[in-house]
């Protein structure tokens, strides 16, 4: 979707400003917002893909407005009572109807085993690559409403294929649908004026990530 | 919240108790006892989640990968060829460190991080991301005007030099190995990952002998 988190390349958003010796948490409530959502994941409702795709629709000026973690308390809470694991009515009073079918929550034992295990996302699928190292490819221009990784500043731009990482899950299916529709996804260069323009410098470029459903030959 | 207070959460949360709760802190403070109520989650859990990263998780892991790959050639050509590998050799694995790749810095190329999209970070070695990273002015800007924001926080880079940006769009996380600082010989391991900084391995500064440094 095109949404305003999709940043790359905006203006007027102010200083880059580092806070000296900032703390992981700057109160209780992001930490335990934080915890909620790992937890809340345990149950395996929904998918990376699909958390990222829950903070994408946060409105636009609230997502501005909001802190990082109110953005992770929002999303969870649409991907709680759209998953299932709360209703909308328990949600509005707080108070729980009844006791959720998930026949256990994740335990503290649990926590370094849940933590260390990898999710996958990368896939053993025998899936043939469209492109190899060296090819050049032009990002599609699309604008699909629902989640993509494709950012807009890439979107019908030429680039290079610099490395193929293997087949991954394709976030953009998976997100909407829980498609995993394997393929290979590349490490793709763009030089800085062909995003930008002639006024970048001529040496600098930019990599993204992306798969071969966002991607033509060129 | 705007106003970053410097207080641990530990403080914090001692002044709750004599202060009504905010907006966030009461919606999430509501969310965890409903979802306790359903058994959907373990408070002890929480717990033990919140530990981890404040203080099992952090750039401190990075920092020795990084220290490792100056002092030990082998290692690095490991680091640059399978980043997860190398990585796992120091047992940091697991979630959002799944698929690493590792971007060395030299004289002539800079690379710096940013995920446009999202918050996309490297959490084995580096931790949770800082609010710089996640904010909508580093977004915005890393990707169009990277010069502009490293000469803000680091430096300025010379036009000669390379700059690389890497915008974390799938699930592979990036490390960048960043340039041995002059006058760091003969120091051990251990010496120099006392001086990796965070903001080194995003990439946005160089690594630097502190000024008073014990060598």
């Amino acid at each position: 979707m095109n949404g305003v988190h999709d940043l790359g390349g905006m203006h007027g958003m102010g200083p880059v400003e580092i806070e000296k010796n900032e703390p992981v948490f700057h109160s209780q409530w992001e930490a335990r917002v934080f915890a909620l959502n790992l937890a809340c994941s345990f149950h395996r409702k929904w998918n990376i893909d699909m958390g990222r795709h829950s903070r994408e629709r946060i409105p636009p000026a609230e997502y501005l407005a909001a802190t990082y973690y109110e953005k992770w308390l929002r999303g969870l809470e649409m991907l709680l009572v759209e998953q299932g694991l709360v209703t909308a009515k328990e949600m509005k009073t707080g108070r729980a109807e009844k006791k959720a079918a998930e026949s256990r929550a994740l335990g503290a034992a649990d926590v370094a085993t849940f933590l260390r295990n990898r999710r996958h996302a990368r896939l053993d699928d025998d899936v043939p690559p469209k492109f190899r190292p060296g090819d050049r490819v032009i990002a599609r221009n699309m604008n699909p409403t629902g989640h993509t990784r494709l950012p807009r500043y890439a979107r019908g731009r030429r680039g290079v294929i610099d490395r193929d990482h293997g087949v991954f899950i394709f976030a953009d299916t998976n997100a909407m649908s829980r498609d995993r529709k394997p393929q290979h996804c590349y490490s793709v260069r763009f030089s800085a004026r062909e995003l930008w323009g002639p006024g970048a410098f001529a040496r600098d470029s930019l990599y993204a990530d992306l798969w071969d459903d966002h991607l033509d030959a060129a | 919240m705007s106003d970053h207070d410097h207080h641990h959460h530990g403080d914090e949360h001692a002044r709750e108790h004599d202060r009504p709760l905010s907006g966030p802190a009461l919606r999430v403070k509501a969310l965890e006892s409903l979802l306790t109520e359903k058994g959907l989650v373990d408070l002890k859990a929480l717990d033990e989640l919140i530990d981890t990263y404040e203080t099992k998780v952090g750039p401190r892991n990075g920092a020795r990968i990084v220290a490792r790959a100056w002092v030990d050639p082998a290692y690095k050509r490991r680091l640059l060829a399978d980043a997860t590998a190398a990585i796992a050799e120091f047992g940091f694995i697991g979630r959002q460190g799944e698929d690493m790749v590792a971007l060395e810095n030299t004289p002539e190329v800079r690379n710096m991080v940013v995920c446009t999209l999202c918050s996309c970070y490297p959490w084995p070695v580096l931790g949770l991301p800082p609010v710089w990273y996640k904010s909508a002015p580093y977004r915005a800007r890393a990707v169009i005007d990277p010069r502009g924001v490293l000469k803000e926080l680091g430096g300025e880079i010379p036009e000669e030099v390379e700059v690389r940006v890497w915008d974390s769009t799938a699930e592979l996380r990036y490390l960048v190995l960043p340039e041995r600082p002059a006058g760091t010989e003969g120091w051990s391991e251990e010496e120099l990952a006392e001086i990796v900084t965070r903001d080194a391995m995003i990439g946005v500064s160089k690594v630097a002998v502190p000024a008073g440094s014990k060598r």
